[in-house]
């Protein structure tokens, strides 16, 4: 087979399958012009682990990635990776493993919430959809670790911009608008994203029983020392029997705060952090490094909400609001973790109907903050908006929407109706 | 100098200049609108100053109201906006149009909140850079992009060129930094992407109008996040015998997994320059400089200097010098920032560049600068944010013979392409403005610049606001790409740059 050919074939598709899939970047442009041209929408899949976020809307086909997956080039010492984007996370962990780097913003794996087990999915999808892990208030999102990408827009235009290095203001930033746009712009093709060494030991303070008003104080002088945390958390007491590690004695709530760096360096921090707390060895536990990693974990994947039944919301008020909020939830069948140092609420709500998704969502947008619906029971789902906008904003979002995908052919409808 | 073409001055536009104050006078204070030549005259330019452009007029709007009813106006009367901050830029951003209204948000210079238990600042848009840190360092908290003009700059102007500093690779830059704004479009809209949370919903808007140089909206009101200061923070100078092995000291510094908090390189003649002006200690001989900067608690800093002094010496330093106090620290900076006025003591004129590359590629692209340098004829010397990866090489030239201007413009986009060949960008954080614009399809090709006038469009498509600025256009990869200074005259020469 000559070279044209090869690429005629590699290129080639036969579009009148349900489910495309693609294994090059131009075959993907070729799958989306062709789709331009004759109207026809797209739903675009990884791995699915993210595929129930978001409205149900209706669909053609299916645009699958899986097939287009591979590490491009990985240069530790210019802390960057280039990945195809349906390369899966597993696959890039362990890549960057091998050179003790990692994802820094350690994003959520929300396998175990819906599949019962884990499932990571793609960087494509990692990045559509921003979600990140524990340590975002010190790293920050998925948004601030892309460096640049190439993709392909509702045109089937292949389009860049960005790079792989951390400084760079040419043009717009355009990385930063397609990331956490699921998939409603721009189909990711080949992304570049920091990585970040890992540290040589974490360690976990725990303090054991206080009440949320004194773990989220506790989590509020953690994030506002020098102590450089990068992880703090508050369970109640009833996910309390998730957690058993042998260095924890009681079985109350916790704040749990965690401390990386080099060995001298954490234990250096937890007592000064201890000094700054105020609190007393007796109601203190420390996790070592293995307990940590599996409590961070645990946290990450959001393993408490394994196979939940119910409603699983995500809320982002100012830390400054958080007890506040919860005070309000009190007539509410709810339950909920703090994430983020106190920024972030995961809401597990049971016995729950539309309209009381409306007033927690109305009291969530007074105290500054918005909410939305990972996982809703499929009625419900129907009838309710998963993200919110207001007028203004959806204006604006339906003309970038319209400048990268004019005919509305890529995941129509699975952020707002309309975009 | 050389002129630029700029979008076409509405004839139409000019003449029609008393009705349009009279009809201004409704919107705002008519003290705040300045026609008069020497009043407008201060803003001609910006922190590139080979560019000058007087402005139709000049208004200075007190509230947000104001900014939008004046947007608004314009927008309905097809009059072009440009939107100034500080006016510290280096790449011509808010550069005037003849037919322009020049919106100055001088007016807007108040810190609006301190919050603490959200870690954040609300300021309005010209509150400097460094006053936000001033805030709230009684309190040990600190704002961590740190351009050197931090002093003079705004930080509505930080927003709209994605600025960074030192800190960078560590801190990253002000859009890693931001939680919110209110911005106002060009058709008057009102609105706020972001807030006081640390995610915020929908499209990344704020993502999209961080760094836009001023093309989609104008930023009224800023959010930062605060930092509390490291405990500690030690700083090195060390000095190699070749550019090679500065470069591959950083790398293995980085491959080690150490990520300092600023980490600079100056070549020979620039370490030589610096010191001569600011008296620093420099280690002069060295055909490289680096400034290290670690913190973090006390035993930890000890613990990284002394992994970094290990590395250095594996990698053939000449000289280790430690700061032994605080003041030493600063002592070490003082020189690095002095670089621009340091350098107008060598020549006449200086062209200020603004590559990025990647780490790796320090020692080749520096190589290539050299040979340049010599095929022009034209002296050039190397600043380097080692970091990150930020390269300003200054060219040495004297701007009143007009060969050598010519030379020096061929000399820096030659640079300029050569960073996008080793896998960089054409700008690390001056911004394209104007002065980087026709070098833009270096970068991108025609779908890649259509895709974001698209985005421009949609915001604003009459094309009212910062145009000419940023997107070429001529389709051609021109000449231009650097600051130019003459006599060490800036605009605000006193300031530290880049």
């Amino acid at each position: 087979m000559s070279m044209e050919e090869k690429q005629n074939f590699q290129t080639s598709q036969d579009f009148s399958l349900s489910i495309l899939k693609p294994s090059s970047e131009d075959a993907i442009a070729a799958v989306i012009k062709h789709c331009y041209k004759k109207n026809i929408s797209l739903e675009i899949n990884g791995l699915g682990s993210k595929k129930n976020i978001g409205k149900n809307f209706q669909s053609q086909k299916t645009l699958d990635l899986s097939n287009y997956s591979g590490i491009i080039k990985y240069e530790p010492e210019e802390l960057y990776i280039k990945v195809k984007s349906g390369t899966p996370i597993k696959e890039i962990k362990e890549e960057l493993d091998k050179k003790n780097q990692q994802l820094a913003f350690e994003p959520n794996d929300f396998g175990f919430l819906f599949e019962g087990e884990s499932n990571e999915g793609t960087i494509g999808g990692v990045l559509s959809s921003n979600f990140a892990g524990p340590r975002r208030f010190k790293v920050g999102s998925a948004r601030d670790h892309i460096l640049g990408f190439k993709g392909v827009n509702g045109k089937g235009e292949i389009i860049k911009s960005g790079g792989t290095v951390v400084k760079n203001v040419t043009g717009y930033d355009l990385s930063k608008i397609i990331t956490g746009s699921f998939g409603t712009l721009s189909i990711f093709t080949e992304i570049s994203v920091k990585v970040l060494p890992k540290a040589d030991l974490t360690k976990t303070l725990v303090i054991e029983n206080p009440h949320l008003k004194k773990g989220l104080e506790y989590l509020n002088i953690a994030l506002g020392s020098s102590t450089d945390p990068s992880g703090g958390v508050f369970y109640p007491e009833y996910f309390r029997d998730q957690f058993t590690f042998n260095d924890l004695t009681t079985e109350g709530p916790i704040t749990a705060i965690r401390i990386e760096g080099s060995k001298l360096s954490v234990d250096e921090r937890i007592s000064q952090l201890l000094k700054e707390l105020n609190v007393s060895s007796k109601e203190i536990s420390i996790l070592d490094s293995s307990q940590s990693n599996i409590f961070w974990e645990n946290t990450r994947c959001l393993k408490i909400f394994t196979s939940l039944k119910s409603n699983l919301l995500r809320v982002i008020v100012p830390a400054s609001e958080v007890f506040n909020l919860t005070n309000k939830l009190k007539p509410y069948n709810v339950k909920y973790f703090i994430d983020w140092g106190g920024n972030l609420v995961w809401l597990q709500l049971d016995d729950v109907n539309l309209n009381s998704i409306k007033e927690i969502r109305s009291l969530v947008k007074n105290l500054g903050g918005y909410l939305t619906i990972i996982k809703a029971e499929v009625s419900l789902k129907a009838s309710i908006d998963i993200f919110t906008i207001d007028e203004v904003k959806y204006k604006i979002s339906e003309k970038i929407k319209k400048s990268f995908d004019p005919k509305r052919i890529l995941n129509p409808g699975k952020m707002y109706t309309g975009i | 100098m050389t002129s630029i073409q700029m979008p076409k001055v509405q004839q139409s536009i000019l003449s029609n200049k008393d009705k349009i104050i009279a009809d201004l006078c409704k919107i705002i204070n008519c003290d705040n609108i300045l026609s008069h030549e020497d009043e407008i005259r201060p803003y001609e330019t910006d922190g590139l100053t080979a560019y000058k452009q007087k402005p139709l007029l000049v208004v200075l709007p007190e509230t947000v109201d104001q900014v939008s009813e004046v947007l608004k106006y314009c927008n309905e009367n097809k009059i072009k906006v440009v939107p100034r901050g500080a006016g510290t830029g280096l790449s011509g951003g808010a550069l005037p149009l003849a037919d322009c209204v020049l919106l100055s948000m001088g007016k807007f210079n108040k810190i609006l909140e301190v919050d603490y238990k959200n870690k954040c600042v609300v300021a309005q848009p010209c509150v400097t850079n460094l006053a936000i840190t001033h805030a709230v360092q009684d309190n040990k908290f600190y704002y961590a992009p740190d351009p050197s003009s931090q002093m003079a700059c705004s930080i509505g102007g930080n927003v709209a060129e994605n600025s960074g500093g030192v800190h960078s690779l560590k801190y990253g830059t002000t859009t890693n930094n931001l939680l919110g704004i209110q911005v106002v479009l060009m058709d008057g809209t009102i609105t706020r992407f972001g807030g006081k949370t640390l995610d915020s919903e929908g499209y990344d808007l704020l993502g999209l109008m961080t760094g836009s140089e001023g093309l989609l909206g104008v930023t009224t009101e800023v959010t930062v996040k605060i930092l509390k200061s490291p405990e500690v923070a030690k700083a090195a100078l060390i000095g190699f015998s070749s550019i090679e092995d500065a470069g591959s000291c950083v790398t293995e510094i980085i491959a080690k997994g150490i990520i300092p908090a600023g980490m600079e390189i100056m070549d020979k003649a620039l370490t030589k320059a610096t010191n001569d002006f600011s008296k620093a200690g420099y280690p002069v001989d060295a055909e490289a400089m680096m400034i290290i900067e670690l913190d973090g608690t006390d035993s930890e800093v000890s613990e990284l200097i002394s992994t970094v002094e290990v590395i250095a010496k594996k990698n053939k330093c000449s000289s280790i010098k430690m700061s032994k106090s605080d003041e030493e620290r600063l002592k070490f900076w003082t020189g690095r920032k002095a670089a621009f006025p340091a350098c107008a003591k060598l020549a006449p004129d200086y062209m200020c560049m603004d590559g990025s590359i990647p780490r790796s590629k320090l020692a080749e692209v520096l190589k290539e600068i050299q040979k340049l340098s010599i095929k022009y004829n034209l002296p050039v010397a190397n600043a380097f944010h080692a970091g990150d990866g930020n390269l300003h090489p200054l060219i040495m030239f004297n701007a009143n013979d007009p060969e050598q201007l010519k030379k020096t413009e061929e000399f820096g986009a030659e640079i300029l392409k050569y960073c996008v060949k080793v896998g960089g960008a054409l700008t690390g954080e001056h911004g394209v403005g104007i002065e980087k614009r026709e070098l833009m399809c270096e970068a991108f090709n025609d779908t890649d610049i259509q895709q974001q006038l698209k985005i421009k469009i949609a915001l604003d498509p009459n094309s009212l606001l910062n145009p000419g600025k940023v997107y070429p256009i001529l389709r051609k990869c021109a000449e231009e790409g650097r600051v130019h200074v003459h006599g060490g005259k800036t605009k605000f020469p006193d300031i530290p740059r880049f």
